[in-house]
């Protein structure tokens, strides 16, 4: 193909642009609308997960050992610990540490109660290391592994935690899938009943092409232009609306709500938007040129 | 040039259009196609350009049987062919020279020479001072002008012409003949299809009648010979 007729199919996408006004506004609204409706429930998601996430990390599994284990052991049980990719940190705590710290949670600070525990310290077999995963999900398969360790007496975990929030998180999979293909059943719908209407204006126009002796890529290649052009403008109006809309209402809710600030722990407006830019416009381009290939595929038999 | 051998088209709905006709037209000739409606004489130009494929028989255009031409080889088959429609199907969103210039475009003529063969087609079917006017702005005659000029333009050896004076007045109708024979004494074979008596009768060119879908007549310098 000529350089002449690249340009040429170029400026025609363009100007069929401006020619079908309302069909192009329509098109850019409809490829917007569902843009937006996608960014929005993508930055609910991403952000959610992110709160489970934050909670999932609050989450620890703690080990005991047998009594009368030596020091060296318990480096050794920490080594291999240590070696586990779901071990996000791991931490020991000696029976002395134990004890502070039931004492601080029990008694609030009551110095003559705690002193009563100074010579004979009740836990003076719970040292233990707290453990701290990435992935709650894989709590089991961890204290499985813990338990078979040489030296463990006993592996506490909080199950009914782990398993709230590794259900929580599939079912958040599995919502936003549904979500999403519904999404995308409407959003193509409406995209091609569009398509299909500026086609049916333009089949005539179409047809002389084909009469004349235009190839299927010359006849095409406006049209795909034209299709691009409005799936990156859809996709573009919304990505800026949604970017001021974000960063507003985190704000907002940081400002007016600090309490929640630790509950509600959301993502920075640059890392949702780092991810769901570049998924915007592959999708907005994506659907305007399918959209537009196939719906003209159907008028190219001339 | 046009070879039919006993080709025949029946639609879906089981009528036939066009039956067992057999023809041939040579190069440099000037062929009028005569008949009622429905005698299958747009089913013909169809067949010739490939927009519609025939049940049985066989048909050569330029040295191509045409049931053997594959999908991509049409536009390439269809740029030697120039074709006018009794409603001019112009493109109502360009102008003049945009209509003219984009039967060059779509066989990627370069920039440079479009710009110099278009306004020279122009002026050839004097329409050079209007090659910005659109065509809603433009006479039944001035349009059906500028769409032979699209025709034109790329110097095509057949040109088709379905009912090319069908919606205009007497004068311009000549006009739109005068330039299909000017055509003709070029090189071009042109085959029109036409219910104007007062032309056809006036030319004295070769005249094919068809009935029902199958040729009653053919007579070399013949007249219009159906009577409606």
């Amino acid at each position: 193909m000529r350089v002449s007729s690249i340009v040429y199919s170029l400026k025609q996408g363009f100007k069929n642009i401006i020619r079908n006004k309302m069909f192009s506004l329509a098109s850019i609204a409809t490829m917007a609308a569902c843009i937006f409706l996608f960014g929005l429930f993508y930055t609910m998601v991403f952000n959610f997960q992110h709160i489970v996430k934050q909670a999932e990390t609050g989450v620890s599994v703690s080990v005991f050992f047998n009594d009368g284990i030596s020091q060296e052991q318990i480096t050794a049980i920490g080594d291999e610990i240590s070696k586990r990719v779901e071990v996000s940190k791991y931490e020991y705590i000696s029976a002395e540490e134990a004890l502070n710290r039931f004492i601080n949670d029990t008694f609030n600070g009551n110095q003559e109660l705690a002193e009563s525990f100074q010579d004979d310290n009740p836990l003076a077999n719970s040292a233990s290391y707290e453990i701290y995963l990435n992935d709650v999900s894989l709590q089991k398969a961890l204290v499985t592994y813990l338990e078979s360790l040489d030296g463990v007496r006993e592996v506490k975990r909080s199950e009914i935690v782990a398993n709230t929030l590794a259900n929580f998180n599939v079912l958040i999979g599995y919502i936003s899938l549904a979500i999403i293909v519904i999404l995308f059943a409407v959003a193509i719908f409406l995209i091609s009943n569009t398509v299909t209407i500026g086609i049916a204006v333009r089949r005539e126009e179409i047809s002389i092409m084909k009469l004349i002796g235009a190839t299927d890529f010359f006849v095409r290649a406006p049209f795909i232009v034209e299709g691009i052009m409005i799936g990156l403008i859809g996709s573009c109006i919304p990505l800026v609306a949604l970017y001021f809309m974000y960063r507003n209402i985190i704000e907002f809710v940081n400002d007016k709500f600090k309490i929640l600030q630790d509950l509600l722990n959301f993502l920075p407006v640059n890392t949702v938007f780092s991810t769901l830019i570049p998924i915007a416009l592959l999708i907005g381009v994506g659907i305007g040129f399918m959209g537009s290939f196939i719906t003209i595929r159907k008028h190219l038999k001339v | 040039m046009i070879e039919l051998e006993n080709v025949s088209k029946i639609y879906s709905t089981g009528t036939p259009a066009i039956n067992g006709v057999s023809l041939s037209i040579e190069k440099g000739e000037f062929v009028f196609i005569v008949g009622s409606s429905g005698s299958g004489k747009s089913t013909l130009i169809k067949l010739l350009l490939k927009e519609l494929e025939p049940t049985s028989g066989k048909i050569t255009v330029n040295s191509k049987n045409l049931s053997r031409l594959k999908r991509r080889q049409i536009p390439k088959f269809r740029r030697e062919i120039g074709v006018v429609f009794q409603d001019f199907r112009l493109l109502k969103d360009r102008n003049v020279y945009e209509n003219v210039a984009f039967a060059q475009r779509v066989i990627q003529v370069p920039t440079k020479n479009i710009k110099r063969q278009v306004p020279a087609m122009l002026s050839m079917v004097g329409l050079a001072e209007k090659y910005k006017s659109n065509p809603k702005e433009l006479s039944g005659g001035e349009q059906q002008r500028v769409a032979l000029a699209r025709a034109l333009v790329n110097k095509p050896s057949i040109l088709l012409a379905d009912e090319p004076t069908g919606n205009l007045d007497p004068k311009n109708s000549w006009d739109i003949m005068k330039l299909l024979e000017e055509a003709n004494q070029r090189g071009t074979t042109v085959l029109v299809v036409t219910h104007n008596r007062e032309i056809v009768d006036a030319m004295q060119k070769r005249v094919i009648t068809m009935n029902k879908g199958v040729i009653v007549s053919d007579e070399k310098e013949g007249g219009y010979a159906y009577e409606s």
